[in-house]
């Protein structure tokens, strides 16, 4: 296709809107003869999104990251990211005089001095709490779907890369304003990178320009907030979309709805119309949020300071699986050997979750080298077709919970006037065996699902109708389930576990062994969809 | 109804696999006897394609909803005047926030309910269907995407002259290597232990309290009682008080002289039951900055660790491995409690070159 032929079809079809239109039409063309973006109209104009509430957690997040950018923007007009020390001088009378940060007291002056400085404030934090969860959420509707499954591996490994980066913008934030509990985080994390062996006290020392806390650290942070993590998540966020759109949303099994196609609302007018509604929608929600409920109320908790730390303080939400896993370390696991000291209380918490987050991240090429499938998937998994996988994400999430409430376990004590020891003690065992129960509850439940779904298409719905034959018998009438229905329980794709066989010269590999093992644990109980041969035996007893 | 929105092609219903037949698909069951695709179901009409009266009572709401939008945004507007933020009055600040807030709110949910309510209640929504093309590249595509490589390899010589080739590939790695040594400037030309193992306290220096700065008398220190210490001369500091500060701040408490558990070699580290311990947490850093006084436990609020003053800190709970260090301390003539020297042994989180 050369250029001439490209630009010369939409330009027919601009000159032929022309008669009809007006300033419209001639702007379009105005446009058009210099961006050729008719072009882009025609592919995209009429793309199909299916639709399903599911597919709404990616929206919020997406939404919520432009509320962020929108009331960032807003706050670096106002916030000064310096360590210098000053005497705060502005309205809040209680912290009048009082020696602290530059940045510290911007933020002060943006909460009381800046007329909706606080509420951008608050809106921001919120739209941040809320960008983390959505991205949380959508992770877990797209791994327990199988939405990652070919061809969608690299897209989930890019989501994953932003739920990290996400993280990182949360945490950098929290710790810009400079107040007791930012800087305590941030004593936390030196603690914590202290811990690792050889290079660790250089990387902390390097961080905060010298000792800790220094006067470098907000500086540095507030350059990786606002440049360098955001422009990577707008790229990543790019690519992201550009995977939706080369890849085609996927779909529920549905009555007509196939792998070969994607049935749902044109981008124009509809999907438009229900997406961009919603963005005002997550918008309003976040602004309802900041407009009632406090959150950071850094005037609280004063500037930073090593030496005071209240009791019951709890990082934002996203940072307490973290906090829970220091927490639940055993005592007395640090060692002096080898040329340094090894502290495992710290390392058992950084290599476990940095293990479980890698699984998390290569879940998608695991799963694809048990099966061997090298097909598409656009059809998504109801959650109970995929057993072994829904178990495996059960007990992730558990393992997840489980830390997560440990960040807690300061407040459960004393909310439930439990001992604190009990409470660790408690959390740890829910940590190690929690997912185990999790998994098993989780696989049982779902292949319970799938003979119900089983019943339920050969036999039809219980009608709760008694009726007596003539010989006397009482039997309830099924009532047969119509065949729209009926696809939804049948459509979905059926592994079995493998049987290894000798390869060419004869041997079998261990990889293969690995992966038959692997297999048989997936796929060992497996429920298929009726077949219509089936169906035809089972019209046979009843009829 | 099943119209392909590109060409109007039938739908191949039955068949769920893509990419052709020769696509391996592993141990996947496939059956022949599976149940048919029986296509779309029939569109169902909404109550506001059928009945014109409902659809102008959508309309209605809808541009009504547009309106309040409207209402919303000037309401913010006006709030943004009508309360200011007065220095006297610290309730200003919420009101301000409070109707500015609740204006845009308005602003921004009846906009983005009415466009919502548009589009589910007004456009058309009769599900349109595209087809899924494999997301591979067709055999031509793919066939002459390699033909550009090799003429390109071709015309460059990339693969044939090794020597140019190989070379690029060594001033490619080496040149982003200076930067790695640029960011040694990130901290400063000193050495990080040596820091780390000392603090302010010295030979000599009072115990004063913390933030105040006044000196702290032996006498003053009564039975059960805890105070926040931290270097006489702390506040006075020109650079580095909070750097200083995170190193040695310290716990005063005052037992029974027959509670404390000492060590045979800290036997006059103390003085008359007093006893000085840093209060940076040996696990991460916090300050263990919660003394329970009957018990003679200290309790870090960050991670739970607790240390038993009356056994020389040692830890009876949590992550934290090593007691918390002691400071030796005194009585000066005047009856102030001093420093008898620095830490022992480097405070806070432990470090790999501590030992």
């Amino acid at each position: 296709m050369t250029t001439t032929e490209s630009s010369a079809a939409p330009s027919t079809a601009l000159a032929a809107k022309k008669k009809s239109g007006g300033l419209t039409a001639a702007a379009s063309n105005y446009i058009d003869e210099r961006t050729s973006i008719s072009g882009a109209v025609k592919a995209l104009g009429r793309k199909v999104f299916p639709d399903h509430w599911s597919f709404m957690l990616g929206e919020v997040a997406l939404y919520s990251f432009v509320v962020i950018l929108l009331s960032g923007s807003f706050l670096t007009f106002f916030f000064q990211a310096s360590m210098s020390e000053v005497h705060y001088d502005g309205s809040f009378v209680p912290l009048k005089g009082i020696e602290m940060s530059a940045a510290m007291a911007s933020t002060l002056d943006i909460s009381f001095d800046v007329r909706g400085g606080l509420l951008m404030r608050q809106v921001h934090h919120w739209a941040a709490l809320l960008f983390v969860a959505a991205i949380g959420l959508h992770m877990l509707r797209v791994y327990f779907t199988g939405a990652f499954r070919k061809p969608r591996e690299l897209n989930w490994v890019i989501g994953f890369i932003l739920f990290i980066l996400a993280m990182a913008e949360g945490f950098t934030g929290y710790s810009l304003p400079d107040d007791l509990l930012s800087g305590n985080g941030l004593r936390i994390i030196d603690g914590m990178v202290k811990g690792i062996p050889l290079v660790g006290t250089w990387i902390t020392f390097l961080l905060f320009g010298g000792e800790f806390p220094g006067t470098d650290i907000v500086g540095r942070l507030y350059s990786l907030h606002i440049l360098l993590l955001p422009a990577i998540i707008v790229a990543l966020i790019a690519m992201h979309l550009v995977f939706v759109v080369v890849h085609k949303h996927t779909q529920y099994p549905g009555a007509g709805r196939t792998n070969q196609n994607v049935a749902g609302a044109p981008i124009l007018p509809l999907f438009a119309a229900k997406g961009g509604g919603f963005f005002f929608l997550v918008f309003g929600v976040i602004m309802l949020m900041a407009t009632f409920f406090t959150i950071n109320p850094i005037w609280n908790y004063g500037p930073y300071d090593p030496s005071p730390v209240s009791a019951g303080t709890q990082p934002d939400w996203y940072i307490g699986f973290a906090d829970g896993a220091l927490r639940l370390v055993p005592p007395g696991l640090e060692f002096v050997g080898l040329g340094g000291t090894w502290s495992f209380n710290i390392l058992i918490p950084l290599v476990g979750l940095g293990l479980f987050i890698v699984l998390v991240m290569i879940y998608p090429f695991i799963e694809a080298w048990i099966t061997g499938d090298k097909r598409e998937h656009h059809i998504l998994d109801r959650p109970r077709n995929a057993p072994t996988r829904t178990a495996i994400g059960a007990a992730g999430v558990t393992f997840y919970a489980a830390l997560w409430a440990a960040a807690s376990s300061d407040i459960i004590a004393t909310h439930f006037q439990v001992t604190m020891e009990g409470v660790i003690h408690t959390m740890q065992a829910l940590t190690i065996l929690g997912p185990f129960a999790a998994y098993f509850i989780a696989k049982r439940t779902c292949l319970a699902l799938q003979k119900k779904d089983r019943e339920i298409v050969l036999h039809g719905y219980e009608s709760g109708r008694i009726v007596r034959l003539p010989g006397g018998e009482y039997i309830e009438v099924h009532q047969p389930v119509d065949e729209y229905e009926r696809w939804k329980l049948v459509d979905y794709s059926d592994y079995k576990p493998l049987m290894i066989r000798p390869d060419d010269r004869g041997r079998i590999t261990v990889g293969q062994r690995m992966r038959a093992g692997l297999s048989r644990w997936f796929f060992e109980d497996r429920i298929s969809p009726v077949s219509t041969t089936e169906i035809e035996q089972a019209h046979g007893d009843h009829h | 109804m099943a119209k392909d929105d590109n060409g109007g092609k039938e739908l191949a219903a039955a068949d769920s696999s893509h990419g052709g037949p020769d696509v391996p698909v592993g141990t996947a069951v496939v059956t022949r006897d599976a149940i048919a695709n029986p296509g779309f179901p029939p569109h169902d009409l909404r109550v506001t394609d059928v009945d014109p009266k409902a659809e102008r009572r959508a309309e209605r709401t809808v541009y009504t909803l547009f309106y309040v939008s409207v209402v919303g945004s000037v309401f913010a507007i006006a709030a943004y005047m009508a309360f200011p933020i007065n220095p006297e009055d610290p309730g200003s600040v919420r009101e301000n926030n409070l109707f500015i807030g609740l204006g845009l709110s308005l602003a921004l949910l009846a906009l983005g309910i009415g466009i919502v309510h548009w589009g589910k209640a007004l456009m058309s929504n009769h599900e349109v269907i595209d087809e899924r093309h494999p997301v591979r590249g067709s055999e031509e595509t793919r066939a002459r995407a390699v033909e550009i490589f090799e003429i390109a390899n071709e015309e460059s010589g990339f693969g044939r002259r090794t020597l140019i080739r190989n070379s690029l590939f060594a001033a490619l790695i080496a040149f982003p290597l200076p930067a790695v040594v640029l960011f040694r400037g990130l901290g400063p030309d000193t050495d990080p232990i040596e820091l780390l193992s000392q603090t302010m306290w010295k030979k000599g220096t009072r115990l004063a309290m913390d933030p105040s700065g006044t000196p702290i008398r032996a006498v003053d220190v009564t039975l059960g009682s805890a105070f926040h210490v931290i270097p006489e001369g702390l506040q006075d500091l020109e650079y580095g008080k909070l750097e200083e500060k995170a190193k040695a701040a310290v716990l005063l408490m005052r037992l029974k002289p027959e509670d404390l558990n000492e060590l045979p070699e800290r036997k006059d580290w103390s003085y008359d039951g007093i006893v000085a311990y840093s209060k940076i947490c040996t696990h991460v850093g916090c300050p263990v900055a919660l003394y329970e006084q009957q018990t003679h436990h200290l309790l870090c609020p960050c991670h739970q660790s607790q240390f038993d003053v009356s056994n020389h800190c040692e830890v009876i709970f949590g992550p934290a491995k090593r007691p918390l260090p002691q400071l030796p301390i005194a009585v000066d003539a005047e009856g102030y409690l001093i420093a008898q020297s620095d830490f022992t042994e480097p405070v806070g989180p432990s470090f790999w070159e501590r030992s």
